[in-house]
Order: structure tokens, then C-alpha cells, then sequence
């Protein structure tokens, strides 16, 4: 059982960190801009084939592949923010929820049209190591790219002029406007930031799993947990609570079928945001 | 005819002088039209007999049925439910289980589902009903995943592979075509006593304090609105007929399983039916309905359109937000004032 | 005494925002509540009528210890209020936004009543001809009106008026004031909260001055406006001691200008 455990507890943190990149994203463009993204889970897709594609054809090591995806999360973001988003910032809630809901749908349909609900496989693999316990090499790296990426852009937001920009437009955006920032392009770059997240999350887990086109949802829905938990617009809290999560997930198994540890997830899920909606760490909301 | 001021204390938030409305409501030519045309529509395939087409208009009636609900809270009460599958497929399941457990009628079934619902909506409400905005929307999807996920792991619910029925159980009702008739005349009931609930509401004092509380919350605790109470009952009542319809659904189809049951998309496409249509209207779902489910039925058949009817929804979906908030009939009713009386 | 508050605080994390605020209001008179911007005057009719409770304190209406009520449960028991920033209930009409206050304030009226009711009210306010319209399309000065019909729908027994003669031009605020007296006359007791020195001085009864969350002064408006505690107070907000000065040698004077102040 002890042994169990451990492994367990690595194991959680291996996926944990990838489930905090995948929910900083989502918590960045909510911390920001007070919008849910409901095309999250379809952005950590495209993240997915876009690797899958990139190593098919063209043989491109997906680490490789990583910033050029990165980047094209990037520019999809900030697309998606002025067609859809900036038109309705300002609007009532429902309909920044389905506009990002639409764009769901969008890339979700075109991407059944293109490679149905079939499973796929990115097949590189860079064998395991055997100490402590047995690790596969491309968890482990996941999980290094995943801190380090929280860190930077925790560097990002504090210490560079763009992400102080982000921050006081979070903050409060006509007092920034005020100030002669140009709130609107701050706020395109948050989202593409967020974006761009979602889709590096997406080649990591290509890196590390299986996936098929609708796998972007369930990372979407951890997200959403790991948003309430972690407090908004807090990279380090979104991957603190990603860890926690992984770790949950990883302890419940050992003890229960793996079935029912979605239902423990989701019942927490419903629980933080009945008892606490600020989340365990409180947050920028 | 004099309306009585209303004494009791949850009476406040739930004060509908039931005949005095009713009699009001005759007087509305556009409830007249809705109801006439839901009727006409409902009435074609009986007339000719067809069953591809009661299918088709089978599956219209059941969108009319969830989008008026939804409406309710969505409209009305200004409250994003996201998960409002969840009461069909919990309606469903309740339903099933007493058919296939106990032998129960049909009606019996749709009652229990109906039941079901409601006291999930009740107990939902408590808890979740204090949350705003996105907040309550997450919770809503939250709660509807649970559902799935645990009824999934359910076994007197059948867990994994849900519960199936056996043919036999037709019998009942004069076999297999005759039941599928029968059902489809009760859906079309269901229907048409939704939209007549949705208007009754929309018209009396208890919509007056929904909408109240809709437009500012706030604001209308300040001139005494017991806002938790009403978003309660209307909750419940957005409730109720999903659950009945469910338990009716899944009979037919024999058979329930946790995913198709609790499908999130079909709570999307609820959603997207009232905004289409147009929410906080009595048409706007019966029209966002029959137009969204046209829309999907042409996609399908169409071969360019086929693969992508997902996304084409998305587009839709999209230029609605951006551009007709109001959906169809809410956009009719802003620019044209004298046809709200027509356009109820 | 309609409404009696003893010792009623209010802290926000580490804000004191109201000490100890102590005061009483017999009925049919008009209270004046003034005070520096900040000093808590809001914040006090919040606590009143329940937005949100008291830290410490308590309040006492018509007879009924409402500390810590919800708003909807003061507002059944007859006491109403407008905004400072006005809160129209947008997509409704204008008659519906004031059967609100009608069917739910504390007489709870059904709607036949309270649409007859709201179009007296709308009357009374001069909102009449547009009470088939959406609330949304009305300019500031009207909402502000439609605020008012509102908390008058509910014919309360206690009415909290939030700054109603902000943004409004001179011949403006003179109909309020009309409109203020006349409600009083109908027997609504009403506390107003109010920057226009000259307006408030006129037509209230009694006056209770905040500064810093705390009740610094009260009395008559004679009284008040030669109060140095007072006229110390605003001297942080050299307009309002300017205002409060002119007042007090207008006072000084003949009592004459009231008249002055036209339709």
C-alpha cells in the first residue's frame, strides 16, 4: 500500500503539473477578463492534432513543434478575441459564455469533419527511468516544461511591462485606459496568452497520452475545478491546484475504482464553488 | 374582478390567482396563435398518418417541451443554466427504473421523473441559487456531471450500460405503433401545457418579480421581492416537465445510458433553441425550436453540410450573440412595439 | 418614533465606515442626513434597510427590532428607498418597474391594483405619459423620477431618498422639492440624504450630520448650519462650507427665500 501511494503521489504531480498548465490558460482569461472560455477545451485539442500533424508529416519532434504551436495558439487567441469577444465584454454574462461556447463548436466541428472521434497517437517515446519508481521520460519533461512555463509567465506578469499592463487592466480597466493603455490590445494579448496555454497543455499531453478530438473536454472540465480551487488570474495558484488535483485523482484510484473519481471531482468542483467561489487560495475575483 | 392582496408569507413570491389568469390569458391572440399553430403542426402527421414525419415533429415538440422550461429561468429569471439536462436524464432514469423494476405505468413513470426533478431542482436550489452569473452556470454543469458520472457507477441504475426495457412492455399500451402514437400525443400535450405555464407566468404577479429579479437583483430585494423563494420556484418549475419528458423519451427508446442521458450538448442546444427563438418571449422557443431543429435536419441530409453541422450551429450561434441578442422574436417585439401583443 | 437606530457600526475588513450612529425619526417628519463626501451616509441607509446588517448596533422600525434583516423583509414592512445611482429595471416598462414596488412592497397588491396604482404614481411624479415605455429609454432626470415612483408604489411608511436632487437643474430641483413636501403630506415619514445645502435646509425638520461614519451634530437646520463642528467638517470640501456658510447668514436674515425657489 505505501508503495502504492508513492507512486501515486509522483504520479499525480507528473499529470498534476500538466493539468496546471492546461487550467492557468483558462484562469488567466478569467482573472482578466471575467470570461469563461468555453473553447478552452477545444484550443488544448487543436494543441494536440496540431503535434500529431507536425510529427505525421513532417517528423517534427513535437518538443520542437512546441513554440511553433505556442505561437499559433497565440495568434488563434487573439483572433478569436476581436471576432467574438470584444464586441461583448461589456455585455451580459450569457453571452460572453456562448460566444466562446460558439467558437466551440466551430473548431470542435470542423474537427469531427477532419478526424472524427477516432483515437490517435503521437508514437515518441523516450523510454522511462526507473528511479525512484518507474516514471516515463516524456511525464517528466511534461512536467518540467509545465513549471517552468508557470514560473515564466508569473516572471512575465510581474516583472515585464506588458505583463504589469495586463495586471492593471485586470485590475481596472478604465483607470488603465485612463493611464494611456491601450486596454483593448492588453486585453487581445491575455487571451491569446491564455490560448496559447491551453495549446502548449495540448502538446504535452500528446506527448504523454493518447487523445481523441472531444479529450480536450475533459481537461477543459478539470480546469474549471482547478480554477475555483486555485483562485483566478494566479498562474502559481492554477498549478498548485493542478497538482493537488493530479495527486487526488491519483490517491482516490488506489483506493476506489477509477470510475468513480470523476464523481469525487466534479462533487469537490460543486462543493468549492457552493462554500467558497473565490477559491481555496482566494483569487484576483 | 378584483385581484385580493396576498397575505401568506412564501405567498409573496408565488401569488397566481390561477382562474383570474387563465381567464386573462383566452384574451391574448398571440397565445392563441402560439397554441393554434403548436396544435396544426402537431396535428399533420396524425392527419396523414405518417411516421417519418410525427418522428420529425416528435423531435420538435420535445425541443419546444426543454426550450420553454429553460426559458423560465433563462428568460424569466435570468439565470444561465448550463446543465439543464440534467433533470430529463434524472426524470429519465427514475422513470425507467420504475418501469423496468416495478412494472409501473407509463404514467406512473412520468409522474415519478416529473417528481424526481422537481425535488432535485428544490434541493439544487438551496445550495446553488445564491451564486451569480457564471458562477451558478459552472455549478449547474458541475452538478450535471456528477449526475452522469455517478449514475454511471450506479448499479441498481444499471451504472455503465443504464437500464433497457423489454419490448414486452409495450404490450400495455396496444403494442410497439401504438405506443409510439400514444407517446407522441402525450409530448404534444406536454408542450402545449408548457407553453400555456410559460405564458401564465410571464403574466402574473410571480413573473413580474422573476423579471424584476432578472433585470437587478438587487433592486428588487430593495422593493421586497423574496428573490430566493421565486428563483426556487422557478427553478422547479423549469424543472418538472423535463423530468416527465425524460422518463417519456427514454421509454420509448427502451432503453437509458448515463452519457446520452446526460449529454451536455443537448443542454447547449437547449440554450442555443431559447436564444434563437428568443428568451424571456413565450414564442421565442417554440419558434427557436422548430427552427433550430430544421436547421439540423437540413444540415444532415445535406451532403456539403454534413460534417460540420456542429460548427455551422457554432456560426449561428455566434452571429446570434453578436449581433441578435434577442433572438427572433425578442428582436420583433423591440422593433415593432405594436406587435407585442401579437408576439407574446 | 418610526425608526430608532442605537449605536450602529459598520466595518468593512479594515474600514470603519460607520461608529456608533445614533438617531431617532418620528413619524411624518423629514430627516436630513448630510455629511462630507465618504462619510458614511449610504453606507447607513444600507444598514437601515438591510443590505447588508450592522456590525454592531441596532435598528428599530415601526416598533420591530430589524437589525440584520434582508432587504425584501423591511421592504414588506413599509420602507422603501431610492438610489444614488439609479437602478431602472431596464427591459420592463415604466408601469411595470412600479408595480414591482406595489405588488411586493407592504401592501402587496395584485397586479390589476397595482397597474392602477402605478399609473397614479407615475402621475403624481410626471412620468404619466410614458408609462408604455421601456424603462431604458429614459434620460437621467426621468429615471431619477422613475426611481422615486418606484419606492412610492409600495406606499411606504418609511421612504429613504439617496441623493434624488443630484444632476438635477435648478428649476428641476424646485419640483422635487415639491414633490418631497407633497409626499410628506400624505403621511410618509422621509429621510433624505442630500448635497444641496439649500434644498435640504428647507424643506427637512430635523438634521443629523455624519463625518468620518460618525454622527458629529443634529438638530434643526438653523441649528446645523451654525454648528463649527459642522461647518469643520466641510471645510475638507470648501463648496459645501461655502454653501453651508451662505445658509447660515441667509438664516441669520429673514426666512424668505424658499419661495424664491421656482418650478
Amino acid at each position: 500500500m505505501g508503495n502504492a501511494l508513492i507512486v501515486a503521489l509522483i504520479d499525480g504531480l507528473l499529470i498534476g503539473s500538466v493539468y496546471g498548465i492546461a487550467a492557468m490558460g483558462l484562469t488567466l482569461i478569467w482573472g482578466v477578463m471575467s470570461v469563461i472560455n468555453l473553447a478552452h477545451g477545444a484550443i488544448i485539442a487543436l494543441g494536440m492534432f496540431g503535434t500529431y500533424l507536425l510529427f505525421s508529416s513532417l517528423g517534427l519532434n513535437p518538443y520542437v513543434a512546441l513554440p511553433l504551436v505556442a505561437g499559433v495558439g497565440l495568434v488563434a487567441g487573439m483572433l478569436i478575441y476581436w471576432t467574438a469577444i470584444h464586441r461583448i465584454l461589456n455585455g451580459p454574462t450569457l453571452s460572453a459564455l456562448l460566444a466562446t461556447f460558439a467558437i466551440n463548436m466551430i473548431i470542435i466541428g470542423l474537427g469531427t469533419a477532419q478526424f472524427s472521434t477516432s483515437m490517435y497517437n503521437v508514437n515518441f517515446n523516450l523510454g522511462s527511468v526507473e528511479q525512484p519508481v518507474l516514471m516515463q521520460w516524456s511525464r517528466i519533461i511534461a512536467a518540467l516544461v509545465a513549471i517552468t512555463l508557470a514560473v515564466g509567465l508569473q516572471f512575465f506578469l510581474h516583472r515585464t511591462r506588458p505583463g504589469k499592463y495586463i495586471r492593471a487592466v485586470s485590475n481596472n480597466r478604465d483607470a488603465a485606459d485612463l493611464m494611456g493603455i491601450p486596454s483593448s490590445r492588453v486585453l487581445a494579448l491575455s487571451f491569446g496568452l491564455g490560448t496559447m496555454l491551453a495549446a502548449v497543455a495540448g502538446v504535452l499531453i500528446a506527448t504523454i497520452t493518447p487523445f481523441t478530438i472531444l479529450g480536450g473536454t475533459t481537461y477543459q472540465l478539470k480546469s474549471f475545478v482547478i480554477g475555483v480551487m486555485g483562485g483566478l488570474g494566479n498562474p502559481i495558484g492554477a498549478l498548485v491546484g493542478g497538482l493537488i488535483l493530479g495527486v487526488l485523482e491519483s490517491t482516490f484510484s488506489v483506493f476506489m475504482p477509477n470510475t468513480w473519481v470523476p464523481v469525487l471531482e466534479f462533487m469537490l468542483f460543486v462543493l468549492i464553488l457552493v462554500v467558497r467561489p473565490s477559491g481555496l487560495f482566494g483569487g484576483e475575483r | 374582478m378584483k385581484d385580493q392582496p396576498n397575505t401568506t408569507s412564501a405567498g409573496g413570491a408565488l401569488a397566481l390567482p390561477v382562474p383570474a389568469l387563465i381567464a386573462n390569458a383566452w384574451r391574448n391572440p398571440g397565445l392563441l396563435l402560439t397554441l393554434g399553430l403548436m396544435v396544426v403542426v402537431g396535428l399533420w402527421p396524425v392527419v396523414t398518418r405518417q411516421e417519418a414525419l410525427r418522428e420529425t415533429i416528435f423531435t420538435i415538440m420535445l425541443s419546444v417541451a426543454l426550450a420553454s422550461s429553460l426559458n423560465i429561468m433563462l428568460g424569466y429569471t435570468g439565470y444561465i443554466n448550463f446543465g439543464n439536462v440534467v433533470f430529463f436524464g434524472l426524470g429519465g432514469y427514475v422513470g425507467m427504473y420504475l418501469l423496468g423494476t416495478y412494472g409501473a405505468s407509463l404514467w406512473v413513470a412520468m409522474l415519478a421523473g416529473g417528481v424526481a426533478s422537481g425535488l432535485l431542482a428544490l434541493l439544487l436550489g438551496k445550495a446553488i441559487l445564491r451564486l451569480r452569473g457564471s458562477y451558478f452556470a459552472l455549478a449547474t454543469l458541475g452538478v450535471s456531471e456528477v449526475m452522469r458520472t455517478f449514475i454511471g457507477n450506479f448499479s441498481p441504475f444499471g451504472g455503465p450500460t443504464g437500464i433497457s426495457l423489454n419490448f414486452r412492455v409495450f404490450a400495455a399500451y396496444g403494442g410497439a405503433k401504438q405506443a409510439l402514437w400514444l407517446t407522441y400525443y402525450v409530448l404534444v400535450g406536454l408542450a402545449l401545457l408548457v407553453v400555456g405555464v410559460s405564458y401564465l407566468i410571464k403574466i402574473s404577479k410571480f413573473g413580474l418579480g422573476l423579471m424584476a429579479n432578472r433585470e437587478d437583483e438587487d433592486a428588487a430585494e430593495v422593493m421586497g421581492v423574496i428573490t430566493p423563494n421565486a428563483k426556487t420556484w422557478a427553478y422547479i418549475a423549469s424543472a418538472i416537465v423535463p423530468g416527465m419528458v425524460g422518463a417519456l423519451v427514454f421509454f420509448r427508446k427502451t432503453v437509458i445510458e448515463p452519457d446520452p442521458a446526460f449529454d451536455l450538448q443537448s443542454s447547449i442546444e437547449t440554450l442555443v433553441t431559447v436564444m434563437l427563438g428568443g428568451r424571456g418571449t413565450v414564442l421565442g422557443p417554440v419558434l427557436g425550436a422548430a427552427g433550430y431543429q430544421g436547421l439540423r435536419g437540413f444540415l444532415m441530409t445535406n451532403p456539403f453540410f454534413q460534417n460540420i453541422q456542429l460548427s455551422v450551429a457554432g456560426v449561428l450561434l455566434l452571429l446570434i450573440v453578436l449581433f441578435i441578442p434577442l433572438g427572433a422574436v425578442g428582436w420583433l417585439r423591440a422593433r415593432f412595439l405594436r406587435l407585442r401583443r401579437l408576439l407574446p | 418614533m418610526i425608526l430608532q437606530a442605537r449605536d450602529v457600526s459598520k466595518t468593512f475588513g479594515g474600514l470603519q465606515a460607520l461608529s456608533k450612529v445614533s438617531f431617532e425619526v418620528p413619524q411624518g417628519q423629514i430627516l436630513g442626513l448630510i455629511g462630507p463626501n465618504g462619510a458614511g451616509k449610504t453606507t447607513l441607509f444600507n444598514c437601515l434597510n438591510g443590505v447588508y446588517p450592522p456590525t454592531e448596533g441596532r435598528v428599530t422600525f415601526r416598533g420591530q427590532d430589524i437589525t440584520g434583516k434582508k432587504p425584501y423583509d423591511v421592504a414588506r414592512m413599509g420602507m422603501a428607498r431610492t438610489h444614488q445611482i439609479v437602478r431602472p429595471l431596464n427591459e420592463l416598462t415604466v408601469r411595470e418597474n412600479v408595480m414591482v414596488g406595489a405588488c411586493y412592497g407592504h401592501e402587496r397588491h395584485g397586479l390589476r391594483e397595482a397597474a392602477r396604482i402605478a399609473d397614479e404614481v407615475l402621475e403624481f411624479v410626471g412620468l404619466g405619459e410614458r408609462a408604455d415605455q421601456l424603462a431604458s429609454s429614459l434620460n437621467v432626470a426621468q429615471k431619477k423620477r422613475l426611481e422615486m415612483a418606484r419606492a412610492l408604489g409600495a406606499r411606504p411608511i418609511l421612504l429613504l431618498l439617496d441623493e434624488v436632487l443630484a444632476g438635477l437643474n435648478a428649476s428641476e430641483v424646485g419640483g422635487m422639492v415639491e414633490t418631497v413636501r407633497k409626499i410628506r403630506d400624505q403621511g410618509v415619514t422621509i429621510i433624505m440624504i442630500e448635497h444641496l445645502m439649500h434644498a435640504l435646509m428647507n424643506v427637512s425638520d430635523y438634521v443629523i450630520v455624519l463625518d468620518y461614519g460618525r454622527l458629529i451634530a443634529s438638530g434643526t437646520p438653523a441649528e446645523v448650519t451654525n454648528d463649527p463642528k459642522v461647518i469643520e467638517a466641510y471645510l475638507g470640501d470648501p463648496k459645501m462650507a461655502e454653501s453651508l456658510m451662505e445658509e447660515s447668514r441667509e438664516e441669520s436674515g429673514v426666512r424668505s427665500q424658499e419661495s424664491e425657489v421656482g418650478k
